[in-house]
Formats: C-alpha cells, sequence, structure tokens
C-alpha cells in the first residue's frame, strides 16, 4: 500500500485520478480502518487530506457555514455559534461512535461511506445542505441527497473528493432536530432515524419544513409529503398525524437482526414526529 | 511501501519508519516499546488503546503511523511525572478500579480527557464520557468512583 498526504485538493484530485489500482481518501479514518482490517478493503493508494489546510475550517460564511471535510466531529459540537445555529445537526453528528471516534470522525466521511443509517446525514438532508465536490474538471456543488446512491455507493466519480459541506444561513425562527431509535443508549447504529428542520413565520406557523428519514431505505430519504403535512400549521394533532402517515409511506426498510419493516415502519413516524416537536420548539413555536 | 515518520511522543522527540499500513498502535507497541496502549477489538470499539494525538482522544488502532507526522502524540507512559502517579492512577489503585488491567490505560487516557475538558463531570457525564472504553471484568462502578476521586483532588477539593 502507497500512502500521500498532499497539502493541497487539486495535488489530491490529481493523485486519485490517476490512480491505477483501488485508491481510498483518508479523514477520520474511523470506517475506512476498520475495513481495511477486516480485510473488506485492500487499497493500493491511501490519500491523508488532513494535511490540507483548507478541508480543516469550520466557519460561518456569507451563505451560512462551511464544514471542511477533515474537521472532526468533536469539533462541531465545541462549536458554540454552530451549535446554535444547527443544534439538530451537531447533536447527529454527535451520536456517531464514543468519544474516541468523534475525535476523528467527519460528516464529510459519515456521507460517503454511506451507510443508510448514517446518524449526520438525514440531518443534512434535513438542513438542505449541499456537497462541495472537487474533482478533475473543477468544482460542483449538490445536494447532499444526491450523494449517495445506495449502500456504500455513491455518485462521485472517479477523481472526484467532497471538500466541504455546506449549510444555508438560517432565517428567523428556526429550527432542527435529529432523533435515531438504538436499542441501547449510546454506541450504536442506528435502527430507525428522523431529522427535522423547520422555519416558522412570525406566528409562530410552519414556514418551511425538510423531513428526512435514515435506515428505512437504501438511502437515506427526504419526505416532501411529510414536509407538506407540517407547511401552514402549528405542528397540531393532526398536522403530526400526517407527517406520521407519511413518513411511514416513506419507508422501503429491510428485515435483520436490528429491527423488522414492520418496526422500522412505525418507530420513523414516532420519531420524526418527536423530532418535529423538538425541531418548533427550538424555532421558538409554542 | 516504507514510510519515515518524525514526531513527538510524550513530549519526546521520536523518529521511525512503519509501513504504510501500519496502525499507530503497531508502532508504539512494536517499534517505539510503548506496550502501554492494548489492542483489544482492532476496531476502534474498546477503547483500550486510547492515546492523543495533538489533544484529541483516538483509539490508535484507527490511527495510521505514517498520520502523526508532525503531531503530538501523548500516551499512558506519559502520565506519571518520573516517580509521582497523576491522581487518576493514585485513585485507580485506591479504589481497586482495576482486575485483569488491560483496559486501565486506555480508561485513565480517556479519564484524563474528560477531566480536561471538563473538571466537574456529573456521574452521567463520567460514564458517557467512557463509553468507549470496554472493561470486560466488569469494574465500571470503580472506575466511575476513582474518576470522581481524582476529580475532586484535582479540583483541590
Amino acid at each position: 500500500m502507497q500512502y500521500e498526504a498532499p497539502d493541497t485538493t487539486k495535488a489530491a484530485v490529481a493523485l486519485l485520478a490517476k490512480a491505477k489500482g483501488s485508491a481510498y481518501v483518508l479523514a477520520g479514518g474511523s470506517d475506512l480502518l476498520v475495513r481495511m482490517k477486516g480485510g473488506f478493503v485492500e487499497p493500493d493508494l491511501v490519500i491523508d487530506i488532513k494535511r490540507i489546510k483548507a478541508l480543516r475550517d469550520v466557519k460561518k460564511t456569507a451563505s451560512g457555514w462551511s464544514i471542511g471535510a477533515t474537521a472532526p466531529c468533536a469539533e462541531l459540537g465545541e462549536n458554540k455559534a454552530l451549535v446554535k445555529d444547527w443544534p439538530g445537526l451537531v447533536e447527529a453528528a454527535n451520536l456517531i461512535g464514543s468519544k474516541q471516534v468523534q475525535g476523528r470522525c467527519t460528516i464529510v466521511g459519515n456521507l460517503c461511506n454511506a451507510s443508510p443509517a448514517a446518524d449526520s446525514v438525514p440531518a443534512l438532508v434535513a438542513a438542505a445542505a449541499k456537497a462541495v465536490v472537487a474533482g478533475p474538471k473543477g468544482k460542483r456543488t449538490i445536494a447532499v441527497e444526491q450523494v449517495t446512491t445506495g449502500p456504500g455507493r455513491t455518485s462521485l466519480k472517479k477523481g472526484e473528493i467532497i471538500e466541504a459541506i455546506q449549510l444555508p444561513k438560517r432565517p428567523p425562527r428556526s429550527g432542527d432536530a435529529y432523533l435515531r431509535f438504538i436499542p441501547r443508549t449510546e454506541m450504536d447504529i442506528a435502527v430507525v432515524s428522523a431529522g427535522v428542520n423547520l422555519v416558522l413565520d412570525a406566528s409562530g406557523t410552519v414556514k418551511d419544513a425538510r423531513v428526512a428519514l435514515g435506515a428505512v431505505a437504501p438511502t437515506v430519504v427526504l419526505v416532501p409529503d411529510a414536509a407538506k403535512a407540517l407547511i401552514g400549521t402549528k405542528l397540531d394533532a393532526a398536522a403530526l398525524n400526517k407527517l406520521g402517515a407519511a413518513c411511514s409511506a416513506a419507508c422501503r426498510p429491510i428485515d435483520d437482526k436490528r429491527g423488522t419493516i414492520e418496526f422500522r415502519t412505525k418507530v420513523a413516524a414516532v420519531l420524526a414526529k418527536r423530532a418535529a416537536k423538538i425541531a418548533y420548539t427550538r424555532a421558538g413555536g409554542k | 511501501m516504507s514510510v519515515k515518520v518524525s514526531t513527538t511522543v510524550n513530549g519526546d522527540k521520536v523518529d521511525f519508519v512503519c509501513e504504510a499500513d501500519e496502525t499507530l498502535l503497531d508502532v508504539l507497541r512494536n517499534r517505539l516499546g510503548l506496550t502501554g496502549a492494548k489492542e483489544g477489538c482492532g476496531t476502534g470499539d474498546c477503547g483500550a488503546c486510547s492515546v492523543t494525538v495533538d489533544g484529541r482522544l483516538v483509539c490508535s488502532c484507527l490511527v495510521l503511523g505514517a498520520e502523526v507526522e508532525g503531531r503530538k502524540v501523548g500516551t499512558i507512559e506519559g502520565m506519571a511525572n518520573g516517580d509521582k502517579l497523576h491522581p487518576l492512577q493514585k485513585k485507580f489503585i485506591e479504589h481497586a478500579a482495576l482486575q485483569c488491567g488491560i483496559c486501565t490505560p486506555g480508561f485513565l487516557i480517556a479519564a484524563g480527557d474528560l477531566l480536561k475538558r471538563n473538571p466537574n463531570p456529573t456521574e452521567e457525564e463520567i460514564r458517557f464520557g467512557l463509553a468507549g472504553n470496554l472493561c470486560r471484568c466488569t469494574g465500571y462502578d470503580k472506575i466511575v468512583r476513582a474518576v470522581q476521586a481524582a476529580a475532586k483532588e484535582m479540583r483541590g477539593a
């Protein structure tokens, strides 16, 4: 195996683009090194992107927030201004693994690992986050939900890496939340999960909404019907029931040792309702 | 491919050569003779290999040796000041917070990181903060008591 640690994105992209055998990008390594250890991948080339200074930043920008590809999730939780703007997203990112894993894992890695149960991804999709993709032909910005195409598969082309995640600017009276079901209290993989992001008008009525579900389909799913159920309401019981029904209808889960189809379909609705209530309170709704 | 690495371990400058796919844990144990960090699972679940890299708590089994070029690595061997044990080490002994001892270096490093960030943690915060460290002798209660006692001593209370 060859190890390279370039100091620019351009150099990283060039290395990836011309790689002959199997090449992998290393950010936090909390997925890649586990897969290497298990013999599931045998990289010919590993490109460590942590020497690229520009990819380290977590910063407020004119258009919202930019979270670099190598910023560890622990750092997101320590950033008070980010927590204030995106509490749900940070909660989701901080649910990944232990403190030890938090010191390494990244949201871009969580996204690119392409697990349907990735904790930060439903929150990113609900946030309408975008991924900045750098490749041999330059940069492109795509919606986060366009990155994963199936379990372990992404739409990234040869030579492409995700440099950063962009979060939109927060309007007044907005809030987000993420909840997952696991059979224990921490250190586990979501059986079902839900991310909800709301913007309210001055009267407390939902003006804009996005709802995303995890671990109920081959990829994290955005559920427009669930968002529609909330818009124009103050989260009354009827709206929440409609939200739940839309979420259950959007589920295409599998049966496995962690949960059945029936369980996941039912709990998706429960979690979405609870997350919606939290997001509503965070947005200042009463 | 071999990689030449210059780094700092417990404040000392260290140079080593390792294989590109060799973990920091294997470098510490097999090349630098620092056998305090243990391999439990090798996949980041058990925390027995906990070290710090540039002040961040990590599992050294999930870090490549090549990655620590120019970084500052902290291991259990750097915890005591000469013969003077760190309050956490003393309290682990006093409270018998260990049986077989395999998990102990990882618990001490993780507890040290926890107290650095939060000098006065609640029991829940200690249990949550140490959730990435597994003890199969099931000594968790004694470990929590030892961390509470060390935190108290370190706060000068």
